[in-house]
């Protein structure tokens, strides 16, 4: 491949460098001077002309896609390790080798773009912004969780990030995404959402249904299929009949991109979202790959031979990627990233640990957030003396005049 | 007909909640049963309004209502109301609330410039635009998710089902997603959508499109289900509904879109957790909703001339029960008939009131 042709070139350059450099400390390279690199394969588009494969990128950018990627790939080998350990239970669906989507996602917009995804979601929070402990916490079921530990691993949300989740029904979050993108377009928001959906959701009927409304109405929603190639335990060939998940949107655009380049992902989210808010939905699909099984419960290797795992791990893997982009651009050295790795690591083990730490919920919290109090009630069955109760044998009457 | 006419709704949410509560009946520390039983009931929004995000331009809009408001002691009929037919009532609710509050939206098929398959939304596309009142297209799935979606963000809609038997198409996204969302955020999430549809038997509609749903529905925690059953009821109640921060499914009745009733003029709303004391009597209670109403209160005027004296309440709320009204109704009569809809498929016939009436004699032996 060029590119690790590239870099082993650039690594024996630099290798004198470093020894010479002693007396003079090189800082990792932090400045936002645009580099333009070249996607390493280009857009396939249906219905639309494909972006250009030159991406403006900055050292700035590809340091931080660096570390936010190597944490989001430490944080999914630690619950790993959690759930073996029984300290997270049910289910738990890891994300890595899809790094590259949530980080060049992220780079393409705002927080008040609204995302929301399926269950495969711990690292597209993180992205949104959300921290490792609550994520911890929300997978070991602590009141520190970002759900107060009463959703679990399919239910992460953000809303002050406009992270809306988190969904255990395969495809039922399509709808939710395209109603998500009316709101936006009702209240004039200038704002698109990105509806992501895997290979196996493809084939779901209220996709359609959401894509015709989205399509009839001009929402701004930009669907996103990762295809990761397998739903579950079934390879795309044997479950899509025509497996272009981009162009099954018919009179919907679509383009196809490579999910495990984060800069092509950036590049393409950045294209769609201008195109969203002018002309109504388009479809993304990211090729990509997993290389866990599709939870903790599938060893992954049943349907797929380790070699294809270990293959696409030592071809593809989007972390290894932009690490060589680093050092072929000089902006750090292999040690550099190897010591922020570390530092990565220590950072998830301390947020492990300190989730471990905290409480689980009250048997009170059962009950709480049902229902919310309003021409209603808050089913509270806790005290006698909780005067907030609005039904039950002692409920107060809710008698007042109209403001 | 077995001499208890059991509904599966009634019992079993009644359990179901009663295991919940670990508190004992206490006897009311107020007195007014017979003060409740008029239908009359006015919720403040005060510190726990609907339309939080507006409360700057709606300040200026409550002031001028301010002079309006009523108590709620006076009777629901007395001399300035105007009559109309329940599918008017509901619009008018409609209407209302969506001036009030721009978040409120209607989407549904041909509700928009068709004017609603039963007229409840006839005029407000052409008053309040497309956008507001949105025609979907035929995908119950699609855009019950689309209007909890669009709930997520502070929006309002009132989601139709053109038959409610349709939304079992959407059963996923209203159970999934519209009941447990509030509670699977850990409360970051609200979801104020309101379902309503017509449901039940009518005239020879088939049996696709003759069905209750309370029962399937009853199982889907952090929902509320309220039936109406009078145009008084169902504007107060699908005024309620829309500014409730939960998700509330408002069940309607194809035959009783056409019954007349005289409305109060004035602004007023229905306890959402509320039954209606339709008849206060001593020797039974007879709980009921929607239609059944209206044959239980021809079956009531047979027993009074048989010298029963039976205590009707349309509990109105079906999800959560009023188990205080229906408590103290119970413990006055120590008999009870619940009397809901029993319009499954193997049924022919609706509950006549001759039945009632047989049922009620039976117990009261």
């Amino acid at each position: 491949m060029a590119l690790s042709r590239l870099s082993s070139r650039s690594t024996t350059l630099l290798q004198p460098l470093a020894t010479t450099s002693l007396l003079r400390r090189r800082h990792i390279s932090t400045d936002t001077t645009p580099i333009t690199v070249e996607t390493s394969l280009p857009f396939t588009s249906h219905l639309i002309s494909p972006p250009s494969r030159a991406v403006e990128t900055s050292s700035q950018e590809l340091l931080s896609f660096f570390r936010d990627m190597a944490l989001m790939r430490r944080m999914e080998i630690a619950a790993d390790s959690l759930y073996k350990a029984k300290l997270i239970r049910g289910f738990c669906h890891l994300y890595d080798g899809q790094e590259a989507v949530a980080i060049g996602m992220e780079a393409a917009i705002t927080k008040r773009d609204a995302i929301i995804t399926s269950y495969r979601d711990h690292c597209t929070f993180l992205g949104r912004g959300g921290g490792l402990f609550e994520a911890f916490s929300e997978l070991m079921g602590r009141t520190t969780g970002c759900s107060k530990g009463k959703g679990g691993s399919m239910h992460f949300y953000k809303k002050d990030a406009s992270f809306y989740g988190g969904h255990g029904i395969v495809g039922a979050q399509v709808p939710l995404g395209c109603g998500l993108a009316f709101a936006q377009k009702y209240s004039k928001e200038e704002a698109v959402t990105f509806t992501l959906y895997g290979d196996g959701a493809a084939n779901q009927g209220q996709l359609f249904e959401a894509l015709n409304i989205a399509a009839l109405w001009d929402l701004p929603a930009v669907l996103v299929c990762e295809n990761n190639h397998y739903g579950m335990g079934t390879a795309e060939w044997r479950s899509a009949k025509s497996p272009a998940y981009f162009k099954r949107g018919d009179y919907v655009p679509g383009l196809k991109v490579d999910g495990m380049d984060a800069l092509a992902v950036k590049q393409a989210c950045k294209f769609a979202k201008e195109h969203a808010l002018k002309n109504g939905p388009i479809i993304l699909e990211m090729d990509t790959y997993r290389y866990h099984g599709h939870s903790m419960s599938d060893p992954g290797s049943t349907y797929r031979t380790r070699d294809e795992i270990s293959g696409v791990r030592q071809v593809r893997d989007p972390i290894d990627r932009v690490r060589k982009l680093i050092i072929a651009h000089d902006i750090a050295t292999e040690k550099e990233l190897k010591d922020m790795e570390k530092e990565v690591r220590k950072e998830v083990d301390a947020a492990v640990a300190q989730a471990k730490e905290s409480p689980i919920p009250e048997p009170s919290e059962l009950f709480s957030n049902i229902y919310v109090k309003g021409f209603g009630a808050e089913v509270n069955f806790i005290s006698p003396l909780e005067t907030t109760l609005s039904f039950g044998a002692d409920r107060k009457e809710l008698r007042a005049t109209l403001p | 007909m077995a001499a208890r006419i059991h509904g599966g709704a009634g019992a079993g949410a009644a359990t179901a909640l009663s295991t919940f509560n670990p508190k004992k009946l206490v006897a009311p520390s107020r007195t007014n049963l017979p003060a409740r039983s008029s239908k009359r009931c006015i919720v403040a929004a005060a510190g726990s309004d609907a339309s939080k995000s507006l409360r700057v331009g709606h300040s200026q809009k409550l002031i001028a209502n301010a002079a309006v408001a009523t108590k709620a002691e006076t009777s629901a009929t007395t001399g300035t109301g105007h009559e109309l037919l329940l599918f008017e009532a509901l619009q008018e609710g409609l209407e209302e609330e969506m001036d009030r509050d721009p978040h409120v939206c209607v989407m549904g098929e041909d509700v928009g410039h068709y004017g609603g398959s039963y007229k409840v939304t006839k005029g407000l596309a052409d008053k309040f635009g497309d956008l507001r009142v949105l025609d979907t297209p035929i995908c119950e799935n699609a855009f019950t998710g689309m209007g909890i979606g669009a709930a997520m963000t502070g929006l309002r809609p009132v989601i139709e089902g053109m038959n409610m038997g349709f939304l079992l198409l959407a059963f996923n996204q209203i159970s999934n997603n519209c009941g447990m969302l509030h509670y699977t955020s850990g409360g970051q999430f609200t979801i104020p959508v309101v379902i309503r549809g017509p449901g039940g038997v009518g005239r020879q509609l088939g049996a696709e499109h003759s069905q209750r749903l309370e029962s399937y529905f009853q199982s889907i925690p952090g929902i509320q289900m309220v039936a109406c059953s009078t145009p008084y009821n169902a504007k107060g109640l699908m005024k309620a509904a829309i500014r409730s921060e939960n998700p509330v499914i408002l069940f309607e009745h194809v035959l009783l879109y056409n019954l007349k009733e005289k409305i109060p003029d004035e602004e007023y709303i229905c306890n959402l957790e509320e039954a209606e004391m339709v008849r206060p009597g001593e020797h039974i209670t007879i709980l009921t909703y929607s239609r059944m109403r209206y044959h239980v209160m021809q079956a009531a005027k047979t027993l009074v001339n048989k010298g029963y004296d039976p205590e009707v309440i349309d509990i109105r709320s079906l999800k959560p029960f009023d188990l205080y009204t229906i408590g103290n109704s119970v413990k006055k009569t120590h008999r009870d008939v619940p009397t809901p809809y029993a319009g499954t498929l193997e049924e022919w016939t609706v509950v006549q009131p001759a039945q009632i009436v047989t049922a009620v004699e039976q117990l009261c032996q």
